[in-house]
Parts: C-alpha cells; structure tokens; sequence
C-alpha cells in the first residue's frame, strides 16, 4: 500500500513536470506555422530592403545626403545621459539614452542618431552632452566641428570618451 | 520503471548554457554601417540589425571590386553575424543555409569549423540530432580556442540524443574540469551516465553537482533539480534515508522547492514518519494555490491526520481543501473563458509586457486576463515560448507593413507635390541652360586654344604671339603703308623705306625683348584663368546634379511603389492568416492545459468528498467506540461494585438481571 502511495506520488511529479502539450496540437502543427513566421519573416526583410532603398533614394538623395553617427570609446567609467547636435546654430537632434542603448553602445555598437540633408559647403556642428562618471556628479561636455559637405554623401562619427578625444572628450571622424 | 527513467533522463538533457546570439561584442569597426546594424542586435531589435546587415551585404556583393570596401574587412564577421541574428529571431532555416554556404566556400578551415559548429547547434535545437551529428563530423583540424569547450559539449550533447552514450561520457570527462557550462557539463554526464546504465558514476557525477559551489541562478537551479532528480531515483530504489538527504538539499526558495517539499513528505511517509511529513507539507500549504504540488500537499495533509488517526482534524482539512478546489476550479472556469475571449492574446500583445522582462509571470496583474499562473509550465515550454514570440514578431510585423503602406501614401503624394513643383519649371531653366551651356562650351573652347598656344610656346619661340593689342595695331599699320606705298612707288623714297624699317626694328626689338616677362605673365592669367573656369565647371556639374536631382525626385517612382503596395498587401494577407492561426494554437494550448488543470483539481475534489466521508465515518466510529468502551468500563465497575454487595442486599436479584439485559441491548 505505502509503496503504490510513493509510485503514483512519483509518476504524478514526473507527469506534472514534462507534461507541456496538449494532445489535440500536434508538433507538426507547431513546426508549420513556425515555418510560415519564418517564411513571412524573409518575405518582411526583402521587402524591408526595397523600402529602405526607395525611402533613401527618396529623401536622402545621395549628393545631399548626410549622417550623424555616436559611439563610446571602450570606457567604462562613463554614463552617458543625454547628447545634442546642433547644426548652424539649429537644434538638429536630441536624445536620451535607455539602459539597452548604453549597453549596446559599450559593446561596440554605433547609433545613427540622424540623417538628413544638407548643402554642399562648410557647416558648423556643434555637440554637447551630459554624462554620468563613476567618481560622481555630472558631466557637461560641448565641442565644435566644422564638415565639409562634398558632392557625395556625407557621413560623421561622433566619439565619446576615448583616448584621442580632446579635452571635451569628444572625437570626430568622417567616414 | 527503465521507461520512466529514461523519460527523465530525455527531458533533462535539455540543459543548454548557450546564448542563441553569439555576438557580444563588435570588433574593431572599419565601416560604420556594420556598427549599426550591431548597435540594434546588441539590444534584441533583431529585425532592424538583420534588415541593416542584409543591405549592407547585398550592396558589397553587387560591388564590381568588394575586395576594395571597407566593408571586406567585416567580411566573414558580417556573414556569421546574420546567421547569428538571424537564429535570435528565429529564422532557423535562412540562418542554416547561411550558415551552410560558408562551410561549402574556400574559407579558413577554422571559420569553416566554426560555421560547421553553429549550423550543428542549430540542428540540435531544432531537435533533429541525427543532422546535427553529420554536421558535427565535418569538422576537420582544430577549432578556434574560444569554442573548443562548446563544440566538445555540443557533440557531447548530441551523442547522449543519438544513443551514443559511452562517446558522450568520455567527451564530457575530457572537459569536466572546465568552468564553461561546469554545472551542465555534471548534469550531462550524470544524465549519459543514467542512460548507459552506469548507475553507481550517475549518481556520482549529479551528487558532485548537487553540492557544487557557485552564485549562478541557472546553477543553483541546476543543482536542485540534480538533488531532485536523484532523491526520486532514490525514493525508487526503496531507499528513504537517502532520498531524504537528497530532498533536504534542494533550496526551499528554488524553483523546485514545492516539489522537493511534497516528496519529503512521501519520504517520511513512506518510513512510516506521518507527523514528520506534516511538517514539509505545511510549509508547502502556506505558499501559492495554485501549484501543483500545494494543491497535491492540500490532500496529503488530511491523508496523514487520517494515518495518525486525527480523523475529525483529517475531516476538517478535506473540508478546507475542498473549498479551495471548488475555488480554483471557478477561476479556472473564469480564465478558461478569458483565453477563449481573446483576452489572453491581447494581454500578449500588451505594450507594457514589451519593457518588463518578467511579463509573463506578470500577465495575471492586468485586467480581465486569465490566472497566468496555471499556464506557467506551459509557457515555460519550448513549443509555447516559441509560438508566443512567433505571435509577437507578426503582430510587430504587422505594424511595420501597416506603417510602411501608409508612408508610401505618403510619398505618393510627396512626389505628386515635386512634380507640380519642378514641372513647369524646369522647360523654361532648361531653356535658359541650353544658352548659357553655349556660351559655356565657347569659353571653355577658348581657353582650350589659349592653352595649346602656350604649350606650343614652350616648344618653340614665338613672340609675336605675345605681342601687345597696340604692337599689334602698329604692326597692321605698317602693313598697310608698305601695301600703298607698293601701289604708289613714287612716294617710296629711301628716306621713307628707312623710316619704316627702323620703325619695324623697334617694334621687333620691343617684341622679342619683352617676351620671357611676357610668357611669365601668360601662365600666371592661365592659372587664374583656371580657377574661373573650375569655378565654372563646378557650378555646371552642380546645375546638371540638380537638375537632376529634380527630375529624379519625381520621376520613376510609380511602379515601383505601385509594386512594392501590392508586394505589402499580399504579405499583410499572408501575416494576418499564420497570425490568426498562430493565436488559436496558443489559446487551445492555453486552454487545454486550463482544463488539464481543472480535470486534475475536479478529480482531486472528488478524492477530497470520499475521504472526507470516509474520515467522518471513522470519526464518528472512533467516537461511537469510545463511548462504548466508557460504557463498557462502567457497567464493568457496577458489576464489581454489585458483586461486593450481593450479599448484602437479597431484594436487588431481580433489578441486576434487568441492568444486565439493557447493557447488552446497549452493546448489541
């Protein structure tokens, strides 16, 4: 009696541990739909690609087209809170960061922060951004950069932190 | 039993420590784009980096000389990024044949091995070890270091799935020293162990697990459900004590504790123990309902006040358990009619649960959704963790189609604007264009000729090329004199001849002397000359470009965007069918396992409402017998005291006989 107790007490735990599926939904059935997201999914990304290449052709013809790229130098005593550019003087975008941005910055990754168009010529950009270091308090840097926009497209990488970057921490670069 | 076992045993190596996105960190950047496309992969936005990382490599590819980009640099990190994006959003077969394509190409043999690996790691996920254990086999030479434990487990992983469990314990000895996957590693080779039969080395390796040091969450949890896993074994075996030992090891606030606690009862049961096993199953009947193993322990507890003979205690607690049944069977009720409403999927689709990594769990928190903690297993599962995000990216899918047909609404008109804009214009800046591109092309011819004559000075001396417009007049004049004077002889006197040469004398002298400073100043003019005409190609090339541009940012668009409109219709068909499909198969899992959930706890009130009879019946037995045996007692002891008196009291004979014959109509 007290072993068939235990049996049953076990074959209820192991049942109650793997048992995930109903009968009436078979795992074929899970496996074609997962193929139809996956198939829908590729259809999604080609089609992303033609619209991606239309909306630039579109708005950001290439002899006008320009960029604005941030990313961290490899520092680790830095948060960075907030950035501003600004364009002759004119606001041209903001941002504050969240947590995964950060995060994604710190492992390398590169964020477009605008694209846009521009003349060719000089312009003056100007950039400041507020930061958190880990000795505390806030940090408010702000540092100029004249582009040259040229008959092509115009792309400029913003580097916070790092070890060539001036006394306002900040590193440009064209690419 | 060997059923059972191998049951565990099959569900269990399951364990893997591996990260579907293998990138954690980008290398040294040589194009910005691929940066990007990282910058959205290192926080989960999948579709974006996989969108970004497509373009960028159909752009290289349809390079005429790639090899000169940049982006060649990234090359083979590109490649294995997508493949590995790609898998994090669950597109297993565009990453395999990604990743396939690198195998088959003339590649380094490591990053072939690499590509081989993955594509093996694929497979196994994809449950299909048999294709996984060929892919592995092709890897030739070493692989690179920081993957040579993870391939080693890997194959470990897929011989225990392939049967080959004696190849699997020999690979997983070979790294149990490592302290990648140390835990898993333990786990596997006790689970191979169990499945070769090695039962002694099993539960060796899982109790070296159980009582492994580290602060790791999956670990820990790993180790409880090795302790578990072997107390059960144990309780098998008919060894109690030592299942015992096992069960105590398991955390009480681990995600196995409930369990662990519910057998530690039956351990104590099973030695006979039951005001012990009331102990473990009370903590458990303090902790949430709507576990399995609270709701098993709600029958246990009265089982054990019945063992102890506390009928009227058992009585009570079958009472109390089966109003918690009839409870929980109402709210499975009440979520069983949620999910079929809907409201289960739009809860899924709740932008909230986006930002909360808990959301799962938390789903039950939001109105009108259903009791999420029934289901919990059920979404913990593979198959339903999958259709859930499967049903997620198509509702974002969705989005993102709906978003991009109404810009290109939007763009429609937006060129409809350029072309009323630049329509009319253009003919009459055309017009004015075409003259000024005359006048144009004359000066450029002309300094062309300028050009060559200079050039052709600096071959051969020609200072009458440079000579003055007055020098040139004075020139012409002379001309003319000598002309009439030819025609009129008799005014060619000597004197006048004289004259005329010493005036042509002077001229050649001024000419000839002047012609280096000269020469000089004619490069100098052509310099700047230059600068005018680059100034003036420019703002040429520049009107070209804009007119252009202008023509371009409206023509040429209407077919494509008619095109792309109808390719975003039929896909928005496509994605609202698998989604309307894919919902219906979350909610019959949902709901089948609710009911699973109910029939479970119906059959348990039902359980509960015998026993609960049975427990008053013996109650009122227990209670009946006791009153007999006072009875008894007493008639005894008058009968006693009435013997001491017989003597006595004569008269009383006939009044004994009756007290006698009630007693016994009393016990009868």
């Amino acid at each position: 009696m007290m072993h068939k107790t235990i049996l049953v007490f076990l074959t209820i735990m192991i049942l109650n541990s793997f048992s995930l599926n109903a009968a009436d939904v078979t795992k074929e059935q899970i496996k074609g739909l997962d193929e139809q997201v996956q198939d829908i999914k590729t259809d999604v990304i080609d089609l992303t690609a033609d619209l991606l290449q239309l909306e630039e052709k579109l708005l950001f013809p290439s002899n006008s087209q320009f960029a604005l790229f941030v990313s961290l130098a490899d520092v680790e005593d830095l948060r960075l809170d907030a950035i501003q550019v600004k364009l002759e003087n004119k606001v041209l975008a903001h941002h504050l960061y969240t947590f995964r941005e950060l995060e994604a910055m710190q492992k390398g990754g590169v964020q477009k922060i605008y694209t846009g168009n521009i003349k060719t010529g000089e312009h003056k950009l100007v950039i400041s951004y507020i930061a958190k270091p880990s000795s505390g308090g806030e940090l408010k840097r702000s540092a100029s950069y004249t582009l040259k926009k040229g008959v092509g497209p115009k792309f400029v990488e913003i580097k916070i932190g790092g070890p060539d970057a001036g006394d306002q921490g900040l590193e440009f670069k064209d690419w | 039993m060997l059923r059972i076992l191998k049951f565990i045993a099959v569900s269990l190596i399951a364990f893997n420590a591996t990260a579907e996105n293998t990138i954690d960190k980008a290398p040294v950047l040589k194009d910005i784009f691929y940066g990007e496309s990282l910058f959205y992969a290192f926080q989960d936005k999948h579709f974006d980096a996989i969108s970004k990382l497509d373009a960028e490599l159909g752009q290289f590819y349809a390079l005429d000389n790639p090899s000169l980009d940049p982006f060649n640099q990234h090359i083979n990190h590109a490649e294995f990024s997508v493949g590995s994006f790609e898998l994090a959003y669950r597109m297993h077969q565009r990453a395999g044949r990604a990743i396939k394509s690198i195998m088959e190409s003339s590649l380094n043999q490591k990053i072939r091995n690499e590509a081989a690996y993955r594509l093996a790691q694929i497979y196994y996920r994809k449950n299909q070890p048999g294709n996984a254990l060929d892919i592995l086999e092709k890897i030739q030479g070493e692989m690179a270091d920081e993957l040579r434990v993870d391939e080693i487990h890997l194959r470990a992983q897929v011989y225990i799935s392939t049967g080959k469990f004696s190849e699997a314990i020999e690979l997983l000895k070979s790294i149990e020293n490592e302290d990648k996957y140390k835990g898993y590693i333990l786990y596997n080779l006790g689970i191979a162990y169990i499945q070769n039969g090695d039962e002694k080395e099993a539960i060796e390796a899982l109790s070296r697990l159980g009582v492994l040091s580290s602060n790791d969450r999956g670990i820990l949890a790993l180790k409880d459900k090795a302790n578990l896993t072997l107390a059960n074994r144990m309780l098998e075996k008919g060894s109690p004590e030592l299942a015992k030992k096992y069960f105590s090891l398991v955390r009480l606030n681990g995600p196995f504790a409930d369990r662990a606690l519910l057998g530690m009862g039956w351990v104590n049961v099973s030695l006979g123990q039951f005001k012990k096993a009331l102990v473990p199953w009370a903590i458990l009947q303090e902790r949430e309902i709507t576990n399995e193993s609270v709701q098993e322990s709600l029958l246990a507890v009265p089982y054990a006040y019945g063992q102890l003979n506390y009928f009227g205690q058992a009585a009570l607690s079958y009472g109390k358990a089966m109003d918690n049944f009839g409870g929980e069977i109402d709210r499975l009720q009440t979520s069983i009619k949620s999910v079929r409403e809907g409201k289960f999927l739009n809860a899924v689709l709740d932008k909230q649960a986006e930002r909360d990594k808990n959301w799962l769990h938390n789903l039950r928190d939001l109105q009108e959704t259903p009791e999420t903690r029934y289901i919990l297993s059920l979404m913990a599962s593979n198959d339903f963790q999958q259709s859930l995000k499967n049903y997620q990216d198509l509702a974002e899918l969705r989005v993102r189609l709906s978003y991009w047909l109404s810009s290109l609404d939007v763009y429609v008109e937006m060129i409809e604007i350029r072309r009323k804009y630049y329509e009319p214009l253009l003919p009459v800046v055309e017009k004015q264009f075409k003259k000024l591109d005359a006048r144009i092309r004359l000066r450029l011819s002309q300094r062309d000729r300028l050009d060559q004559r200079l050039k052709s000075l600096a071959i051969a001396r020609r200072p009458e090329y440079l000579a003055t417009a007055e020098e040139r007049g004075i020139q012409d004049k002379l001309g003319k004199i000598e002309l009439y004077l030819s025609a009129n002889p008799q005014h060619y006197t000597d004197e006048v001849r004289a004259r005329i040469s010493r005036l042509k004398g002077v001229l050649h002298w001024n000419i000839n002397k002047a012609y280096h400073e000269r020469l000089t100043n004619a490069y100098k003019q052509m310099q700047t000359l230059d600068i005018y005409i680059n100034k003036l190609n420019e703002a040429y090339q520049s009107f070209v470009r804009t007119r252009q541009a202008a023509t371009q940012s409206y023509e040429g668009y209407d077919i494509p965007i008619r095109q792309l409109k109808t390719k975003i219709q039929a896909i928005q068909l496509k994605v609202n069918g698998v989604m309307a499909r894919q919902g219906r198969l979350i909610e019959t899992l949902a709901v089948n396992e609710l009911e699973r959930r109910r029939n479970l706890l119906e059959e348990y009130q039902i359980n509960a409402r015998f026993a609960l009879a049975e427990s008053y019946d013996r109650a009122t037995k227990k209670q009946q017998k006791a009153e007999q045996e006072k009875l008894i007692q007493g008639i005894e002891e008058d009968k006693a005291l009435q013997q001491s008196t017989v003597d006595e009291v004569d008269a009383g004979d006939a009044e004994n006989t009756e007290s006698e014959k009630v007693t016994e109509e009393v016990i009868q």
